[in-house]
């Protein structure tokens, strides 16, 4: 009996080792995706694996809340995947540990057209002193959704263009609401919108070579009176997003008539918005800041000033490299870029193509919640390029929330938030000093 | 006769070693590697290049001392003790006497129910007490409506959400006491309370004398084992409020999880958490000292 029991516990040894020897004929290639992108790339392989019948495509899909720290740990385990997504925030970590490929040479291959495809503020956000370490797969960025039909009560059949429209938007929803409503929803533990105004106002957010914080520059703290004046006014409710117990029901009941977020929620609106609600919104690209608002120095728009800088997101691939398949791994990787498996990828998960040759497709053209989008990742810019960035991001957010709360005056937040943030780059400038990475 | 001794001792000693191999590997040799690393800077740049790795003495604790974050934590994490503590051995203590009692007629049954949060998944019961808290749609906010009591955001105001916090922690925990509690009731005999009953001592005077007493071991169990249990809070504040609002929930173990695994500053993290030993152990021997007195 026992030995029987005992044979049965090695099956799966044998199993495994079986595994092993037909793997030797082909290549595995390992892939690291997140959430659903994990899910629904699958759809995209079988086409993959048709024309390349040496390969095949084995899919992880982490969940997005623990994806970095797997990543990171898989890192230092030595057991990266060969390919693998991250947000395009991440790179300048993944870069930094020296963990990503650079991508130049590979891509000398590809048709001249191919890279400026990209938009160019995404693609930017990929690039690390002039080399390419990861390659956009969809973007993501920042922009109006609204109650067309609180707008159009309020007299605006157009969505606000300007900051001043945007504000005299924003009173006449609040006054129309009776006390019920709030214009926006701003959650205060996102440091987005602090930053994307910032950015509107022309700040640089870091200074000397982003080696120290510069956060009293008179820009930021121009823009970071702005966003606390919305909550001082009542424009915007002081909650933080885990509040919210469902957003969704929330904007139904006009408890708030614009809201700041990314393309996820197209597909989220239009699921979770009751039937009554869908034709009532719609999503429009940011509001510039009127050119005389500027200093000087901050209109160095060559670029398209009828949309409001956004933030460039997104997440992109980037290959291990410590991949032992190099060949293989950029074979799936040109094979994602085509813009045919963009629009099929969009059509599996709602995500916006990266190339901008994809958004000819009909699928897109006729999304009439996508064309802001367009038009707004046009205008996009990425965050400071340092693995520091995101916890800089969230010592914004969290002074910012201090001074909307009035725990902290403005020039108190802005003190100490450049007071931690040159903290934070201590080891950056050490490292500067010694020449051990270049800035 | 020396070498008998000598061989009982050697057999003593295999007996042992795989336990005590699997203790050094899983658990001296990290704690050791942690007390270096919290001398040293290691972050994300030394993860990739151990070059860029500096010994840097005690400045990761002076660092700390000088961080008000780390106040902030120290704060909010006594607070939870201070509070948490007490309450929840009041509650367990409360709860397995009123079973122990004979006014209960099924003890079994309630000694299961009120078990039943212990076994329950935090997440699962956070998600639920999330809903209880919401400011418009809560249970509790309803309730309060009732007795015309305004609105309280539970989780969302900064002096309430800790509070909330320990509502649950207290609620999700009590059970675990009480059971150790009923086996120390249990223990003590009842000719006991026979003989207090016979000399004319009233219920209180009964709790006074024999119960408290007899339950002392019991109590300094419960306590230590609360007082660390509760020192160590974590899964609370990260599911339910990340820390926030404004950091009022940022426990100590948070904020070593967040400098560990979120921002990858391992050296720092290491710090903390040799702090928050330094703790512990100081609250548990001043326990052990405070009983060996009464005593």
């Amino acid at each position: 009996m026992s030995r029987c029991l005992f044979l049965i516990l090695l099956l799966p040894l044998f199993w495994l080792s079986g595994c092993d020897t037909a793997a030797d004929r082909t290549t595995i290639i390992q892939f690291w995706a997140m959430g659903q992108e994990g899910e629904r790339v699958q759809a995209l392989l079988p086409e993959f694996e048709r024309r390349h019948p040496g390969l095949r495509v084995r899919v992880q899909s982490l969940p997005w809340s623990a994806a970095h720290e797997k990543l990171l740990t898989a890192y230092a385990g030595n057991a990266l995947p060969d390919l693998f997504q991250l947000g395009n925030t991440w790179i300048p970590e993944f870069v930094a540990l020296r963990a990503i490929a650079p991508l130049d040479e590979g891509l000398r291959t590809w048709p001249d057209p191919a890279l400026t495809d990209y938009f160019p503020g995404i693609l930017a956000a990929n690039r690390l002193n002039g080399q390419t370490y990861a390659l956009p797969w969809y973007v993501d960025t920042r922009l109006f959704f609204y109650r067309t039909d609180l707008l159009a009560a309020a007299g605006f059949t157009k969505p606000p263009a300007t900051w001043d429209e945007w504000l005299r938007a924003m009173q006449t929803l609040k006054n129309l609401g009776g006390g019920e409503r709030y214009a926006i929803l701003l959650p205060i533990n996102e440091w987005q919108l602090p930053v994307i105004l910032a950015l509107q106002y022309g700040a640089t957010l870091l200074r000397d070579r982003d080696q120290y914080g510069d956060f009293q520059n008179p820009r930021f703290r121009e823009a970071f009176v702005f966003y606390l004046g919305l909550f001082k006014q009542g424009l915007a409710p002081p909650v933080s997003n885990n509040q919210m117990a469902n957003l969704y029901q929330e904007f139904a009941n006009g408890a708030f008539a614009i809201y700041v977020s990314g393309p996820w929620n197209i597909g989220e609106f239009g699921r979770r918005l009751p039937a009554t609600m869908q034709g009532q919104w719609n999503t429009a690209p940011l509001p510039t800041l009127p050119a005389d608002a500027l200093a000087p120095a901050g209109k160095n728009s060559s670029l398209n000033t009828e949309v409001g800088l956004s933030l460039a997101g997104g997440a992109s691939l980037a290959i291990s490299r410590t991949s032992p398949h190099q060949e293989a791994v950029w074979k799936l990787l040109n094979f994602l870029a085509e813009p045919e498996q963009q629009v099929r990828f969009y059509q599996f998960t709602g995500d916006l193509p990266a190339r901008q040759s994809a958004w000819a497709d009909p699928a897109l053209t006729n999304n009439r919640y996508a064309q802001a989008f367009r038009e707004q990742l046009r205008r996009v810019q990425a965050t400071p390029p340092i693995p520091e960035w995101e916890r800089i991001a969230q010592r914004i957010a969290y002074y910012a929330e201090l001074a909307i709360r009035k725990q902290l005056s403005v020039d108190e937040a802005l003190a100490t938030l450049n007071q931690d943030v040159d903290r934070i780059l201590e080891k950056r400038r050490w490292l500067i000093g010694q020449g051990m990475i270049t800035p | 006769m020396m070498r008998y001794e000598w061989r009982i001792a050697l057999s003593g000693w295999i007996f042992l070693a795989p336990a005590l191999l699997l203790i050094t590997v899983f658990f001296f040799l990290p704690v050791i590697a942690a007390l270096l690393l919290s001398f040293t800077d290691f972050d994300i740049y030394a993860l990739g290049d151990l070059h860029r790795l500096r010994f840097i003495g005690f400045n990761n604790y002076l660092q700390l001392l000088q961080s008000p974050l780390f106040w902030t934590a120290l704060g909010n994490t006594f607070y939870f003790v201070i509070i948490g503590g007490p309450l929840s051995v009041a509650v367990s203590l409360s709860a397995a006497l009123l079973i122990n009692s004979r006014l209960i007629h099924c003890p079994s049954l309630f000694r299961t129910l009120l078990f039943l949060p212990v076994v329950t998944t935090l997440v699962a019961v956070a998600v639920v007490w999330r809903y209880l808290y919401h400011p418009h749609y809560g249970l509790l906010n309803y309730g309060l409506s009732l007795l015309s009591v305004g609105p309280i955001d539970w989780l969302g105001d900064p002096d309430w959400a800790m509070p909330a916090l320990i509502l649950m922690a207290v609620w999700k925990n009590f059970g675990f006491n009480m059971i150790i509690f009923i086996a120390g009731l249990q223990n003590i005999p009842v000719t006991l309370y026979e003989a207090a009953r016979i000399d004319g001592a009233d219920a209180w005077r009964q709790f006074r004398h024999i119960t408290l007493p007899l339950l002392g071991p019991t109590f300094l169990l419960v306590a230590l084992i609360t007082v660390i249990g509760y020192f160590q809070v974590f899964a609370e504040p990260y599911i339910m409020t990340q820390g926030g609002p404004t950091n009022s929930t940022l426990s100590i173990v948070l904020l070593m999880y967040e400098e560990g695994f979120r921002w990858w500053n391992m050296g720092y993290a290491s710090a903390v958490a040799f702090v928050l030993f330094t703790l512990i152990l100081v609250a548990t021997a001043l326990q052990l000292r405070l009983r060996q007195r009464s005593d």
